[in-house]
């Protein structure tokens, strides 16, 4: 009955009501939101790269390491011999490899120079492999893959000639011009860096860069290759590798000789490591915003006592009126507290459904602009006791307007002097 | 009615109250005592203490000394929650004016008397809308929001809330201070007759001496006030209504 009368309440100053749950909405949707887009963003981050065991590179930190190797992002230290990258992979506890050779860049889009094995053994997400939405991976050295946000935001089709440019900016003065790669294949989409590379084959980047010397074009020496040079183009050097282990036991062991390598310096990680580590130096930035949020719901939770208690005055007839008919001050009590716990209740509810329909209205937009790939529902195993301690901190604060429409029942009895 | 006719509808015992800490005003009765059908005029200015009076008789507030006992149940001293509950199921009130919540039905406006009062009458519906009707409210009155009434029709529903329960006692506040004389007087006597059909004493509490007429006892608050004693208020030489006979007027 008094949850009657508490909707009907509501009801009655729906004006002042409707403003008060429109700002709750909002910021709740925001907290969730936030929350939600973080924890996406983590997922979508740690689940780059699965399944690789260790990632090998010239001696650097592991975090520049993981991000020029997983990310694309910034430059190697120094190149890896090719003789010593097959030493390693040839060791008797790696089960497969995948060389990278990385340095040139395809309209602000990166180049990996690798081999078949990277179609057949990377892997991303909850292990899933590579996909081919079109044509199939490159069997010539002038062929290229291209990633799915590359083909789209390019437009490339099947068949089409792009040309590789030396460095990694988006406008390069260098380009590979005379040598243009035919695209062979493009790949689906996975929410990972890989949409944004270009894919060619080792002896690709060898044969672009054949004739050049420090990272130039040395004048007139940039002969044509006949077919069969073309055949015999050997990598001499790659940027870095990955390894899959045969059993995750030795992990610890291998990545310890690999940085003991004494023929040349090496850094072996753990991506999931480097990748923890990476997301913690993010989540400063990201807890700076939800405090940001928080500090906005309580500004809307407080918005909602004062309309409650701005209301008090005006209803200090209906209150005596239900005291005259019994009511006990306790009732009246949870009478505004039930209305509080109503707004929240509506709030939530109406917060939920604007965020799934917003995020289901950005989530084309974001997975074709940013990559991300980020579920439409937003709700996480926490979210529940987020959201009710969000109930717990509003009936807290609705428990002032509350208490003192208690105590003012007590008080002034039955006669409201007007 | 016939359920109740041993205890008095009223009955005061050494009624004594005072502000805590304020030795100025107080109020003292000795003994008081209504039998039911047998209605109260108490007559008072502004300031007298008209108001205090009422929210003691309701169980509002707590009485310093003395009893109040309603219908034979004990109101003071009880606990506020006792207080609250005797005043649900045996006082009803009728106010000045405004004496409904303005976003309810009218019907539900007279459910709201039931609703706390906890022993819920099962026919409470059936009861409100004879209630009404016999109170000249048509039934397509009913499920109006009681704002869009008039402030006559606000006050016949008042009364029929305050009646839904048949409570021992029904208190009215200056119930006619809105209303002009011609509504006036036809509502004393529709409240009165209602009253007397459901067998419910009625103490009426107003400044207007004229009004005065229509009760058999009459109580002065400049004599409480002043903290005179006053031991028989039932001055008025009027003859009772005829509380024997409203017992056949089944649907009240």
């Amino acid at each position: 009955m008094l949850i009657r009368l508490a909707r009907q309440s509501l009801w009655n100053r729906r004006g002042t009501a409707l403003m008060t749950l429109l700002s709750l909405v909002i910021s709740i949707a925001l907290l969730l939101g936030i929350d939600h887009l973080r924890l996406e963003a983590k997922r979508s981050f740690t689940s780059t790269v699965s399944g690789t065991d260790l990632i090998v590179g010239a001696r650097s930190g592991q975090l520049n390491l993981l991000l020029y190797s997983v990310f694309r992002l910034g430059s190697a230290t120094n190149n890896i011999s090719w003789q010593h990258y097959q030493q390693i992979s040839k060791h008797p506890q790696v089960k497969w490899s995948i060389p990278l050779a990385l340095g040139d860049s395809h309209r602000g889009f990166r180049v990996i120079g690798t081999n078949d094995d990277y179609f057949r053994f990377f892997r991303y997400g909850q292990q899933q492999q590579l996909d081919f939405a079109q044509g199939q991976a490159f069997a010539e050295v002038y062929q290229t893959v291209l990633g799915a946000a590359v083909a789209d935001k390019l437009g490339y089709q099947l068949g089409e000639q792009i040309i590789l440019s030396h460095g990694v900016g988006a406008v390069s003065f260098s380009q590979h011009k005379d040598q243009p790669f035919t695209v062979v294949g493009i790949l689906a989409p996975t929410g990972t860096p890989v949409d944004q590379s270009v894919h060619v084959s080792l002896a690709g980047i060898e044969a672009i860069h054949r004739g050049w010397q420090g990272g130039a074009p040395v004048l007139g020496r940039q002969p044509k290759l006949h077919a069969e040079q073309l055949a015999a183009l050997q990598p001499t050097v790659i940027t870095g590798f990955m390894l899959g282990l045969k059993s995750k036991v030795a992990t610890f062991a291998l990545q310890r000789q690999i940085n003991e390598f004494k023929a040349e310096p090496l850094t072996a990680i753990l991506p999931g490591a480097a990748l923890a580590e990476l997301w913690q130096m993010l989540s400063m930035v990201e807890n700076l915003l939800l405090l940001v949020t928080l500090l906005v719901l309580i500004a809307a939770l407080i918005g909602m006592m004062t309309t409650l208690l701005a209301a008090m005055k005006e209803r200090q007839r209906e209150m005596a009126i239900l005291r005259a008919v019994g009511a006990r001050p306790w009732q009246l009590f949870w009478l505004i507290e039930l209305e509080v716990l109503c707004l929240t209740v509506l709030s939530i509810g109406g917060a939920l459904l604007t965020l799934t329909a917003g995020l289901w209205l950005a989530q084309p937009l974001l997975s074709s602009q940013y990559g991300l790939v980020i579920s439409i529902w937003p709700w996480h195993s926490h979210t529940g006791i987020v959201l009710s301690a969000l109930t717990g901190v509003s009936l807290v604060l609705g428990a002032i307007p509350s208490y003192l429409t208690y105590r003012q029942s007590v008080a002034q009895g039955l006669v409201i002097k007007l | 009615m016939l359920s109740k006719p041993n205890f008095p509808a009223l009955e005061l015992k050494n009624f004594h109250f005072q502000w805590p800490g304020q030795q100025a005003f107080s109020l003292d009765i000795p003994a008081v005592s209504l039998a039911v059908g047998q209605h109260l005029f108490i007559r008072g200015a502004s300031g007298s203490g008209k108001t205090t009076l009422l929210n003691l008789l309701c169980g509002i507030h707590r009485l310093t000394k003395g009893e109040i006992h309603i219908g034979g149940h004990l109101l003071q001293p009880q606990s506020g929650a006792k207080r609250d509950a005797i005043r649900a199921r045996n006082i009803g009130v009728v106010f000045q004016q405004l004496n409904l919540i303005s976003y309810l039905s009218v019907l539900d406006n007279v459910l709201l008397a039931g609703e706390f009062a906890g022993n819920k009458l099962p026919d409470a519906k059936a009861r409100a809308q004879s209630l009404l009707t016999a109170l000249g409210m048509s039934e397509t009155l009913w499920q109006k929001q009681a704002q869009q009434l008039s402030v006559g029709q606000q006050q016949r529903v008042a009364i029929a809330r305050a009646l839904l329960n048949e409570p021992a006692l029904l208190i009215a506040d200056e119930p006619t201070s809105a209303l002009d004389a011609d509504n006036r007087d036809a509502f004393i006597r529709l409240l009165l007759s209602e009253a007397d059909r459901c067998g419910t004493t009625v103490i009426f509490v107003s400044h207007d001496a004229q009004l005065a007429d229509y009760f058999a006892a009459v109580l002065r608050m400049e004599n409480l006030a002043a903290g005179v004693v006053l031991s028989n208020p039932l001055s008025n030489p009027q003859t009772n209504p005829q509380t024997e006979t409203t017992g056949e007027q089944a649907p009240c």
